[in-house]
């Protein structure tokens, strides 16, 4: 049955703070760092008025903060946590052991730019960084989407197939701190969802006694590897199952890659969180002209979705992937060589741009990915690209 | 050791059982074994006390000092406290 629906007014950091409110997990250690903040400081409020029963476990760094979170999500409790940017890279070597321990730690991001130079704006390089590091990622455009897909997190990262961490990402200030309208469910329907936390290999279980994280070299380490792949391969049946039962507890209908307008299109731009909504309406403002345009957001970046990927982009004549970050690869940005990378065994394959903008907060907007459409119809009518990736918004 | 396929092993490097480090036998890198004669041995147990690896075995009903080579490391130490001498240091053949 359906939740009855509340409408709010929250920030993104606010609908990420309202679901883990909702989720009640057993135990939060968190770092404060901007843009973040936000989201573990209302928490702590939710904690310190009883609105919770976590242990809120307040550290000395984000190294320390996923430390204690490997220890509690392996002491058998359901563990959350939070961070940005440099805080993420710092808590770096823990979040590849939380991962390959396989503890099902659930972990709002906020993206920001890396330093240096430091900068608390918003771009992609902190969470693509960690692409490596076996956690699942799922990316969000506004604050209705942080807030539903955090409540998802929970049942994907315990799901017993899976059992693995997930990050859910949302844009530094842009939504992280722009209020909107978010529809939450009652408490008592998201309890119900996210149920009781059966924990696989609990250490506080002194029956069944377990050891974590012993030495592992080249006898076994491989094995645990290839464990982890297949475990990832499992994710997207898992994420399907759980949007389509979260669809009928809140009506709202999520998948892994969200395609608009995307029928019928020539042209279409991939982008993630923020610069998906400024896409679409770009795309609508097109369609009205008659160009058929239209915008992919691959949500799920991992597991990468590259054969669906591969099979919606085969349609299109010209495809722009929008890089919030760069790769410094030479070949363009992290989410163009994974989609081109996807791409090689479709037939026929659309020409491909890279647009690489928006680094450390820099504005994007609609007159630029207007731009892009345009560089895109240019090339389909040429049949070639003419310039591969683009620096969009840079002064040159 | 035998060897498991990634399908057949605990996830996440985990150990599931306790006190399996019995099952790790860790005396397979010697290269001298000790052998004690046990004509000339008279128990004096130099060599239980003094072996860094308790890797030296009495059996009191036998009144019987033996080696446990599945954890002797090889060190030579026993040879060298033996009171009787009557420890030797072999090469180890594989
Ligand atoms: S030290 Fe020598 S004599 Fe004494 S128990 Fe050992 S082998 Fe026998
Ligand atoms: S060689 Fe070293 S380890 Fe082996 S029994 Fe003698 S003292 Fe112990």
């Amino acid at each position: 049955m359906m939740s009855k629906q509340k409408i709010t007014a929250l920030a993104g950091t606010g609908a990420a703070s309202e679901a883990m409110r909702q989720i009640n997990p057993d135990v939060v250690a968190a770092y404060p760092i901007t843009p973040q903040t936000e989201i573990v400081m209302k928490f702590s409020e939710f904690v310190g008025d009883g609105k919770v029963d976590t242990e809120m476990i307040p550290v000395e760094s984000e190294h320390s903060a996923m430390s204690a979170c490997v220890g509690a999500s392996a002491a058998g409790a359901r563990t959350m946590t939070a961070t940005s940017a440099n805080g993420l890279a710092l808590m770096w070597e823990i979040v590849y052991i939380a991962a390959s321990q396989r503890l099902p730690i659930v972990m709002p991001v906020v993206n920001r730019a890396l330093s240096g130079p430091i900068n608390i704006h918003c771009d992609h390089s902190d969470t693509m960084g960690t692409r490596e590091s076996g956690w699942i990622q799922i990316y969000c455009e506004n604050g209705q989407e942080v807030y539903d897909n955090v409540i998802c997190a929970i049942r994907i990262a315990e799901n017993k197939k899976v059992l693995l961490p997930v990050m859910v990402m949302q844009d530094g200030f842009i939504t992280s701190h722009a209020l909107e309208r978010v529809s939450i469910n009652e408490d008592a329907d998201v309890r119900k969802f996210v149920g009781e936390y059966k924990p696989e290999f609990p250490l506080l279980d002194i029956d069944k006694p377990v050891t974590y994280g012993p030495l592992d070299l080249f006898d076994y380490y491989f094995e645990h590897k290839r464990q982890q792949s297949d475990a990832l391969t499992r994710v997207p049946k898992v994420i399907d199952e759980v949007y389509a039962e979260y669809k009928k507890l809140s009506g709202r209908e999520y998948r892994r890659i969200e395609t608009y307008k995307a029928d019928g299109a020539e042209l279409a731009v991939i982008a993630l969180n923020s610069t998906v909504g400024t896409a679409k309406d770009v795309v609508d403002e097109l369609r009205e002209k008659g160009v058929k345009a239209g915008v992919v957001f691959p949500r799920m970046i991992r597991p990468f979705p590259g054969e669906e990927l591969g099979e919606i982009l085969s349609k299109f004549k010209a495809v722009a992937v929008l890089d919030r970050s760069e790769s410094f690869s030479s070949q363009g940005g992290p989410l163009f060589c994974e989609v081109k990378a996807a791409l090689y065994e479709t037939n026929p394959r659309p020409l491909m741009m890279n647009g690489i903008y928006g680094l450390g907060g820099r504005e994007i907007n609609p007159e630029q990915i207007m731009g892009v459409f345009d560089d895109l119809g240019k090339a389909a009518k040429a049949g070639k690209i003419a310039e591969k990736v683009k620096y969009i918004g840079v002064r040159d | 050791m035998s060897e498991k396929s990634w399908k057949e092993i605990p996830i996440g490097g985990k150990i599931l059982e306790a006190g399996n480090a019995r099952e790790y036998k860790t005396g397979g890198w010697k290269t001298f074994r000790p052998e004690i004669d046990r004509s000339e041995c008279i128990n004096c147990l130099f060599c239980w006390l003094y072996c860094p690896d308790m890797a030296v075995t009495h059996d009191p009903v036998k009144n019987e000092t033996a080696v446990n080579y599945e954890y002797c490391k090889g060190c030579g130490i026993c040879e060298q406290v033996c009171p009787k001498k009557c420890i030797k240091m072999v090469k180890e053949e594989r």
